[in-house]
């Protein structure tokens, strides 16, 4: 099926456009396969809006068909419409921007609401913009991600007296969502890799995800054991956490569960490590909530955010009742409780939950900006994304198909990364020199996930991505974003390297509200922006005359 | 220990030389953190010298801060005293004998509740200033000259020394700017029919548009009386504005607040009988409402560790954030209409408490004057000084009537936060301005803020006694400079226009939260940006030297010593940066509670080296923060050598109650 075949109107002329921070314009829009494209025929400008159709996540639309409705739009009429019919589409996005079109002709705003529900959320992954999006400075043969298991292996040298990479998924045949190369422990072989597979939900056996070089510990991440109501035990799973602490006394389990929810988990065929079979390892339980939870937590907050009414206490008590500051208080707690037992205990972890795909990737990642300074930087960061996001199987498809202004039923979704990214910028806050990167990195990214002309984050892992060959086929984002005009702007002016761990304060008082993403398109993040700027004057100018 | 000094006078007998050993200072945030050492009673302070760094690192508490003292129950590690001070510090010693501990509570108690004017510090207070310069200090803040930076005496606006000897209004300053056309009879009249004699004067007054913000008390209306001299009053001010045909009256309390008044022969302004006035009702609530609220909050703040819920739902409840947005809708009501060239009297019950926050609040958002240094001590100095905040009733100066006790002038303060928020290039102070003023407010090391009005100062010859913040803080500027502050930024021009959605109201963690370091960013942009401007201004002007020396030199051909002195030395920026940085952190409690009580938790990495919250009131005596203390910080948390000495198994303990 063509696009065209859901574009009955491409072009309407004479609608306004009503944005935030913006006075209404008057111009043409029209609809293509991906864009909606509003062109400002206004004398002495001509700004263009362009809209992926994909960050839509809402459309409201109401049409009037008011004989003698005499709004300035009347005289815009054209002959072959009903004079005076008119329609307002409503257009809320992925990004909480919310727009609103004034369209001239009943049935033109029928057309133009219809082809953006239905070109808004296309299923058939090829049919994405990123297929089509082919800038002149880009090329497709340029590398694709920053980071593969082979690279983060090859890095670290320590790993490799006690640990080897591992092509047993090399065909996506152990498990689906992992890349085909994975680092393991060197005493177990691909034979008893596979049995621990069939032990762990979805196959996602336990692999190393993080080294730390002061003093050899581990992070691990895997996902839950399939233990079930009968108590089924995996010799090899067992061997396998056996080998990882071999010389060292005890390692740590944290489960992203609580004890009630891992002893619910047993009675539908998951589990946890018990005490007796895993003699050397320690369970601790850090609950936090993922699915529908959390989308509908980061609803009722953007809810909230767009409550128009002058009442303080109001807005206190929808924030409170919304729980998602709670959510990020939780989340970096989760990764603190990990940090402390790498770093400061000295203790080897393995992370899970259930699938191992949400929660166990967020604390892991965090934990790792907190404890690694070379994740700290801008192309660390991205390359930890890229690890522990993408290559680990985080399944943004699913995740981020819609935002908080969709009124579709609610399936797979929840902001798992969104909270990744608020939490990061709660880093960034409380240790504003020790990151590489900037918070416009972490809006730029807030919208990407969502909607994007880069392949980056389609499909579900790595093995639905080689299917549709998004990595031939599209452009990476991390690659965009570290050539030089985008690096110097997503990165943070005052980065001072430092190799200390950047433990986050999780008290109430020290976790803000992330203005610059839910109030982005009001006047007060505004000017919190142009603030970053005259930062970024202000050291700029240092570095000039420091140089001279 | 030779900075500990014996009281000068001995009115106490008890408390001339308390010392008590091996005291227990508890961390408020994470009690296994504690620290031992001395505790002191002098005259003006409680110190607590910490032993184990040989009485490097100390906590000064100055007796007039301390807002109260609770001793509780012993237990079998000491008796507990809890010592809340008004700065929002709050200290909680464990004392191992409660004969000791009783011997301090009594005597703290007595120490913190002065009776006379006399006791208070300002009067002890003596930094090695001469009489000259200590009079000097007084003349650094002239509202005279404020007022002829707005252009007055005009035309419209004259001085009055109709209040010369505090005759009229015994609560207002001498010097009083009214209408030209105002005669004294017309004043005096006026301040019979308005409480406490507080007459319609003049608070600000707009160069531009000849718009002005003038302040009283409520009138003395009931049901139905009428003051014909203060109907001429408020037409005279009307007329001073000749291109506005109307004024507004605002009265910034709920209308039901002011309609009880009427039943005691006060009230407000009947529109009748006033001519082209428009009146306005604001609801602010009154000072016990205030007082009510803020203790609310800060039992929020004082929680040990509050869930996020626990947390906004506090803050909700205490309807703190609604008050202040309160005061800021009414400054923004006050503003706008100035700006639009239209006067506005203003007035609350007596006038010197939601009157003065409105009012110095839209001066803030009208004149980019009020937004630099010098300006809010000027306007602190005329909207809450001169004109008579009652600064000893309301900041409990004195042991005094508890309800009078409000945090009228902490709201003001909190406002300009607000808006420092919401505009960080405007203004050319910075949030530790703010909390320095705040934390003088309550000291009474300095004179400015003794006495309840200008009269009273006088009979208590503050100006001869005492020294003043100003100058203090004046000579201290470098600190309470705003990096960020462009005079020419967009935001800087003019009036400011804050958003006040409910949203742009934010709890303020420095002021509330101060002394727990654990809560607040562990680096600090505005110390870093701080450096390098002036570095980048001391490098121009060096270079700009050079230059010139190079222009010299070239014209007598000597150019071979130049470019050794033209090498910039960079060591001079990594040192001043790394003293800013100060990164130390430590783990938290990330395991809500799961490890409290287990023996390991109270070894290893968590014991801190000091990096010391403790500040001193008496910024001469300030032992400030141990540049030391950052490295010794870092030291312990590198978590090998002690870890790895620790048994094993504690940790088993530690996590198995997971």
């Amino acid at each position: 099926m063509e696009f065209s075949d859901h574009i009955k109107t491409a072009n309407v002329k004479d609608v306004v456009l009503r944005q935030p921070l913006h006075p209404p314009s008057r111009g043409t829009l029209c609809v293509t396969g991906h864009h909606l494209l509003f062109s400002d025929r206004e004398e002495g400008s001509s700004r263009q809006v362009l809209l992926l159709l994909r960050n839509i996540d809402a459309i409201e639309k109401s049409v009037e068909n008011l004989l003698g409705y005499s709004g300035f739009l009347s005289k815009a009429a054209h002959s072959d419409r009903m004079p005076g019919s008119s329609g307002t589409i409503t257009i809320k996005c992925k990004d909480l921007r919310v727009l609103q079109l004034d369209i001239p002709g009943m049935e033109e705003c029928l057309n133009i609401a219809h082809s953006i529900e239905t070109l808004s959320c296309l299923d058939n992954v090829s049919e994405m913009y990123p297929f089509f999006y082919r800038p002149n400075d880009l090329s497709l043969r340029e590398q694709w991600g920053l980071s593969t298991p082979e690279k983060h292996y090859t890095q670290i040298k320590e790993l490799h007296k006690k640990w080897r990479l591992s092509s047993v998924n090399k065909k996506y045949s152990v498990c689906p969502s992992y890349p085909p190369v994975v680092i393991v422990p060197k005493g177990i072989d691909d034979e008893t890799l596979k049995k621990v597979a069939k032990f762990r939900q979805g196959g996602r056996f336990p692999v190393l995800c993080y080294y730390h070089r002061k003093n050899g510990m581990v992070i691990m991440r895997s996902s839950q054991p399939l233990t079930g109501a009968n108590k089924k035990r995996c010799k090899e799973d067992e061997l396998l956490l056996q080998v990882v602490i071999e010389d060292s006394d005890k390692g740590f389990i944290i489960d992203t569960r609580s004890s009630q929810q891992v002893q619910q988990a047993r009675m539908t065929g998951g589990g946890f490590e018990s005490k007796s079979c895993y003699s050397h390892w320690k369970r601790l339980h850090k609950q936090m909530e993922r699915g529908k939870a959390l989308q509908e937590s980061l609803i009722k907050l953007v809810e909230a955010c767009g409550d128009e009414s002058h009442n303080v206490d109001r807005w206190l008590s929808k924030l409170e009742n919304s729980k998602w500051l709670s959510h990020v208080q939780t989340a970096l707690s989760a990764a603190g409780l990990l940090v402390e037992c790498v770093e400061r205990d000295g203790h080897s972890v393995l992370v899970h939950g259930y699938e191992g795909t949400d929660c166990t990737l967020l604390i892991c990642t965090l934990a790792q900006l907190i404890m690694d300074p070379s994740c700290r930087t801008l192309e660390g960061f991205l390359a930890l994304l890229d690890r522990e996001w993408l290559q680990a199987g985080h399944p943004f498809q699913q995740r981020c198909a819609h935002s908080a202004y969709s009124h579709a039923r609610l399936q797979q979704e929840s902001p798992i990364f969104l909270l990744l990214l608020d939490c990061v910028w709660q880093l960034w806050r409380q240790f504003p020199l020790a990151l590489g990167f900037s918070e416009t990195l972490l809006l730029r990214l807030a919208n990407e996930v969502y909607a994007s002309d880069y392949g980056t984050f389609l499909c579900n892992n790595d093995q639905e991505r080689c299917a549709v060959q998004v990595k031939d086929r599209t452009h990476c984002l991390f690659q965009a974003l570290l050539r030089p005009p985008e690096r110097d702007y997503y990165s943070n002016p005052l980065y001072e390297p430092n190799e200390l761990a950047i433990w986050p304060s999780v008290h109430p008082q020290s976790l803000q509200l992330w203005r610059g993403f839910f109030l982005r398109w009001t006047q007060q993040a505004q000017h919190l922006e142009a603030v970053q700027e005259e930062i970024r004057s202000m050291v700029i100018e240092w570095h000039r005359v420091t140089q001279r | 220990m030779e900075h500990i000094r014996l009281p000068k006078s001995v009115s106490d007998v008890s408390v001339s030389s308390l010392q008590v050993e091996n005291v227990r200072l508890l961390d408020r945030v994470s009690p296994r953190r504690s620290r031992v050492g001395t505790l002191y009673l002098t005259a003006t302070h409680s110190i607590f010298v910490e032993s184990e760094t040989g009485g490097r690192s100390e906590t000064w508490v100055l007796h007039g801060l301390v807002c109260s003292v609770d001793k509780q129950a012993a237990s079998a590690s000491g008796c507990p005293l809890l010592i809340r001070c008004k700065n929002f510090q709050i200290l909680h010693f464990s004392i191992p004998r409660e004969q000791d501990c009783q011997d301090v509570h009594l005597s703290l108690q007595r120490l913190s509740q002065p009776e006379r004017y006399e006791e208070l510090y300002c009067f002890s207070y003596q930094p090695n200033v001469d009489e000259e310069a200590r009079r000097r200090e007084w003349a650094f803040v002239d509202l005279k000259a404020d007022f002829s930076r707005m252009g007055l005496p005009n035309a419209q606006w004259k001085l009055s020394p109709v209040n010369q000897h505090h005759k009229v209004s015994d609560t207002y300053p001498a010097e009083l700017f009214v209408p030209d056309s105002a005669a004294p009879p017309v004043l005096v009249g006026s301040s019979k029919f308005r409480s406490r004699g507080r007459f319609p004067a003049l608070s600000y007054y707009s160069k531009e548009n000849h718009a002005a913000i003038c302040r009283s008390s409520q009138p003395l209306s009931g049901f139905s009386a009428r003051c014909l001299e203060d109907e001429q009053m408020l037409e005279a001010i009307l007329r001073s504005n000749p291109r506005s045909d109307f004024m507004y009256v605002v009265d910034t309390r709920p209308k039901l607040n002011a309609i009880a008044n009427r039943a005691a022969g006060k009230g407000y302004e009947n529109e009748d009988n006033y001519s082209n006035i428009k009146f306005q009702f604001m609801g602010i609530e009154n000072i016990h409402v205030m007082r009510n609220s803020q203790q609310k909050m800060l039992e929020v703040c004082e929680l040990r560790s509050p869930s996020m819920s626990d947390f906004l739902e506090g803050l909700e409840s205490s309807g703190w954030l609604k008050h202040i947005k309160a005061v800021l809708d009414t400054g923004v009501f006050i503003a706008k209409a100035v700006a639009e060239g239209i006067s506005v009297l203003v007035h609350c019950s007596d006038g010197w408490d939601r009157t003065a926050q409105v009012c110095s609040v839209a001066c803030v958002l009208l004149d980019p004057y009020y937004r630099t240094l010098k300006g809010l001590m000027v306007l602190i100095e005329k909207d809450w000084v001169s004109f008579g905040h009652k600064f000893t009733q309301r900041c409990n100066q004195l042991a005094g009537d508890p309800k009078e006790v409000s945090p009228i002038v902490d709201q003001f303060l909190e406002c300009v936060w607000q808006l420092m928020e919401q505009f960080p290039c405007a203004f050319e102070y910075n949030e530790n301005l703010l909390i320095t003023i705040h934390g003088h407010i309550y000291s009474c090391q300095f004179g400015n803020f003794i006495g309840n009005n200008q009269r009273e100062r006088r009979e208590l010859r503050v100006h001869e006694k005492t020294h003043s913040l100003w100058s203090y803080l004046w000579t201290n500027h470098a600190e309470f400079i705003n990096p960020l502050y462009r005079q020419n930024h967009s935001q800087s021009q003019g009036l400011l226009r804050p958003s006040t959605a409910p949203y742009c109201f934010k709890f303020w963690r420095g002021l509330y939260n101060r002394f727990d370091r654990g809560m607040h960013p562990r680096q600090s942009v505005e110390d870093y940006l701080r450096v390098i401007r002036e570095e980048t201004q001391q490098l121009e002007e060096q270079l700009d030297s050079h230059k010139q020396k190079i222009a010299e030199l070239e014209q007598a051909q000597e150019w071979s010593d130049v470019h050794k002195a033209a090498v910039f030395d960079q060591s001079s920026t990594a040192r001043a940066l790394g003293k800013n940085l100060d990164l130390a952190n430590t783990p938290q409690d990330y395991t809500g509670g799961l490890l409290v009580g287990t023996p390991v938790a109270a070894d290893g990495p968590l014991i801190l080296a000091p990096q010391d919250p403790d500040q001193t009131a008496d910024p001469n005596l300030s032992n400030g923060s141990d540049p030391e203390s950052g490295i010794a910080d870092v030291s312990c948390r590198s978590p090998l050598s002690e870890d790895s000495a620790r048994d094993p198994d504690s940790d088993e303990a530690a996590y198995s109650a997971a």
